[in-house]
């Protein structure tokens, strides 16, 4: 039941308050067809029926990212993405597509929530059985969110805040990553499918720590995630994303974008572990994944911590930075990025002072093995209203084996002389003794590898909320297996 | 039965042969000595028994309770209750003493058969060997032998020993370093652990640690082969007389 071009324009002029499906293909679909152009734009934003101003903020992206050049400066090797290759929006799963009962998901994927030592109703979850079949998990989530509601916390898909929110929504997208800050970003505003919203009212310590996990029905989450959280004064909020479970998703970009404010006296804690298809043992087939994640410290006193625990991915991406603007604000990053097999990485962070006494921190700790590369790039800029900024950092690499590669690249710049910047890097091979030794106390190669790796990352694990890190040092053990002999 | 017997071990490290035929037989609840001067292969004989890369047996079998030992990998030949004190013990950053020492006792107790034990019931039984061995909470909670002074590695690998409880241990020049006290110590440690069906194979330089654990038999190693056994009044006769008088005996 396709509408011609040519009517819609006439309605357009006719209706004056812009009718917003003025595109050609049939919205009637399920899915966008392949390819990406102003129709796609118009068909997802009809689809998640968003008002005028969110469709225009898209197209405006859109038109942008159409004037950009491919960044290519990173240490990464990928061929050239083909945008038009790909879809852009697809139907979520009815209930009647949905694998009944863990009897009908892959036994290999099966496994490996085993060997993570995830619930049982937790697989279900993440397994996408239909929801109405996972009764514990429809109860747990309402009880959840009836606490936040108590508190006033925010806590709903981007997509809700568009129409639930619009006022905090526009005062604040875009805000900390303009859309021309860099081509996937760009990509990402005019194409978003779904994220989390986030706001946390004055003085409000959110009880608990807010999980993507509970927002069950989010379908198409993985390619274009776009989420925002807002932390007012004096308010306090921990938030994990992703899980620990291996996530297979049929289109291979991701581009995310991620924006955290803090006002004064406010702290976001934000917290990440990655465990997207990696590709298979030549790297064919994987995820890539290329993210921007920054966060404003606006206020004074206030307080933004990025932790993230990166084992997936075929091409991981990514620089979670912190912009110090209040003074005596604090940005903290804590990364462990493995490599194995033929993943690559380049990954670090960007602090950025600007306000007086400002503080930052970065540990990162990258693993290589196989015939993997990783790359840290960190940038400390102190800017010359940074009074008597801080910093340290302390970048270790651990190589496994003789064909993986680890490098780090760190730039330093200050325009304030009352700065103090701190740099430390170790590069070190898991030793032949470390393993004889373990394996001389019982433990298997694997056992072994991983409670040497699981030391060697022990500062930043140790950041991570409890129920993320106990998760996430099994994940390691498993990312490395048949690493080592 | 006896708990291990080696029968004409010949093993070689870099294509250079340096156990050339070694026989020992030890009984359930005995502590035998080797002694010998260095390149004897004392290291390598501790090392082959361990199963260390590198080591290559060329000829000969190891009886370990009846199993074939050389078939066995490093770490199932630990699982099934052999123990090697090193001499020169690494350092693994980060790993907490207790994280390490739990991960291993679950490992060997669930090759026995038995349950897990969780952190607390853990730390309670590690606590009660620890202290024999002048071994406080602090350092159970520093990462493992990291920045450890020389006495605290020895006391350290005895006290692993404690917790793991194995059949058979080596404890290579575990004396090496030690002064007085700290000496006595890792003995009185070690020799707690004696047993009816535990057995030991001490290497040493010094006949000193012999007066603290009193060798039930005592073996010169030289040129890589045993060149000849006695009882504990051999370790005195060869510290009076040196090796070198004991050389004439290799010949035969």
């Amino acid at each position: 039941m396709a509408v011609s071009t040519e009517t819609l324009e006439q309605v357009n002029s006719i209706s004056g308050d812009g009718y917003k499906h003025g595109f050609v293909t049939d919205i009637e679909q399920e899915s966008a067809p392949k390819g990406l152009n102003e129709d796609t734009i118009r068909f997802i934003s009809a689809k998640k029926d968003e008002p005028e101003w969110m469709l225009e903020w898209r197209l405006k992206a859109y038109r942008y990212w159409l004037t950009m050049p491919e960044p290519e400066w990173a240490k990464v090797d990928f061929s050239p993405i083909d945008y038009q290759d790909a879809y852009y929006f697809s139907a979520p799963k009815s209930d009647a597509e949905k694998p009944k009962n863990l009897d009908e998901v892959d036994p290999k994927l099966l496994e490996t929530y085993e060997k993570l030592g995830i619930p049982l109703r937790e697989q279900e979850v993440l397994a996408g059985i239909a929801v109405d079949a996972v009764f514990d998990s429809v109860s747990v989530a309402t009880t959840y969110k009836k606490k936040l509601e108590e508190v006033g916390v925010i806590f709903c898909s981007f997509s809700e805040a568009v129409q639930e929110h619009p006022e905090l929504v526009k005062k604040y997208l875009g805000s900390v990553v303009p859309y021309a800050d860099n081509k996937h970003a760009c990509l990402n505003c005019a194409v978003f499918t779904d994220g989390s919203f986030v706001y946390i009212p004055k003085g409000v310590r959110c009880p608990m720590e807010l999980s993507t996990y509970f927002r069950i029905n989010a379908e198409n989450t993985g390619q274009f995630e776009r989420t925002l959280i807002i932390a007012d004064e004096g308010s306090y909020v921990s938030y994990l994303e992703g899980c620990t479970a291996p996530q297979r998703d049929e289109h291979q970009l991701h581009a995310a974008v991620v924006e955290l404010v803090a006002l004064d006296d406010a702290e976001i804690k934000y917290s990440t572990v990655q465990n997207w298809y990696p590709g298979d043992e030549e790297g064919r087939g994987g995820i890539y994944n290329f993210v921007t994640k920054r966060g404003a410290c606006r206020g004074n006193n206030s307080k933004i911590a990025w932790t993230q625990v990166e084992t997936g991915s075929a091409i991981t991406w990514k620089y979670p930075s912190c912009l110090l603007m209040g003074d005596n604000s604090v940005g903290e990053f804590y990364s462990v990025a493995i490599t194995a097999n033929r993943q690559q990485a380049d990954t670090g962070t960007k602090m950025i002072h600007i306000g007086k006494n400002t503080r930052s921190t970065i540990i990162s700790k990258g693993i290589s093995a196989g015939r993997a590369d990783q790359s840290y790039r960190g940038l400390v800029k102190v800017m010359a209203s940074a009074e008597g900024a801080r910093n340290f950092t302390q970048c270790d690499s651990l190589l496994i084996g003789d064909q993986c590669g680890a490098h780090t690249v760190p730039y330093i710049e200050t325009s304030n002389p009352s700065a103090r910047v701190e740099h430390e890097a170790t590069t070190a091979k898991i030793s032949e003794d470390q393993l004889f030794y373990c394996s001389q106390r019982g433990l298997s190669t694997e056992e072994a590898v991983s409670v040497i790796v699981n030391g060697f990352c022990k500062e930043v694990m140790k950041t991570l909320p409890m129920e993320f890190a106990v998760e996430a040092q099994k994940l390691i053990g498993i990312s490395l297996e048949g690493s080592v002999g | 039965m006896s708990l291990i017997e080696i029968c004409d071990l010949h093993a070689t490290v870099d294509g250079k042969e340096i156990l050339k035929g070694i026989d020992l037989t030890i009984d359930a609840g005995e502590v035998h000595a080797i002694m010998g001067p260095n390149g004897s292969g004392k290291s390598t004989l501790s090392y082959v028994l361990a199963g260390r890369d590198g080591y290559e047996v060329t000829s000969g079998q190891v009886l370990f309770d009846g199993q074939n030992l050389l078939e066995m990998a490093v770490d199932e030949r630990a699982r099934s209750g052999m123990f090697l004190a090193f001499q020169y013990p690494v350092e693994i950053p980060g790993v907490a003493t207790t994280t390490f020492l739990k991960t291993a006792v679950n490992a060997v107790r669930e090759h026995r058969g038995e349950g897990a034990l969780d952190a607390m019931q853990f730390l309670k039984f590690v606590r009660e060997k620890a202290g024999a061995l002048n071994i406080n909470d602090d350092m159970l909670r520093r990462a493992l032998n990291v920045g450890f002074s020389g006495g605290e590695k020895k006391r350290n690998e005895v006290l692993q020993m404690a917790v793991l409880e194995p059949k058979f241990s080596v404890l290579d020049e575990t004396d090496s370093g030690l002064d007085i006290d700290a000496l006595k110590i890792v003995a009185d440690g070690v020799n707690a652990l004696r047993g009816a069906e535990r057995s030991m194979l001490i290497i040493t330089h010094y006949q000193r640690l012999l007066d603290h654990i009193v060798p039930d038999q005592v073996h010169i190693l030289a040129g890589g082969k045993i060149i000849q056994s006695g009882d504990k009044m051999l370790a005195l006769e060869l510290e009076e007389k040196g090796y070198a008088s004991f050389a004439g005996a290799e010949a035969a």
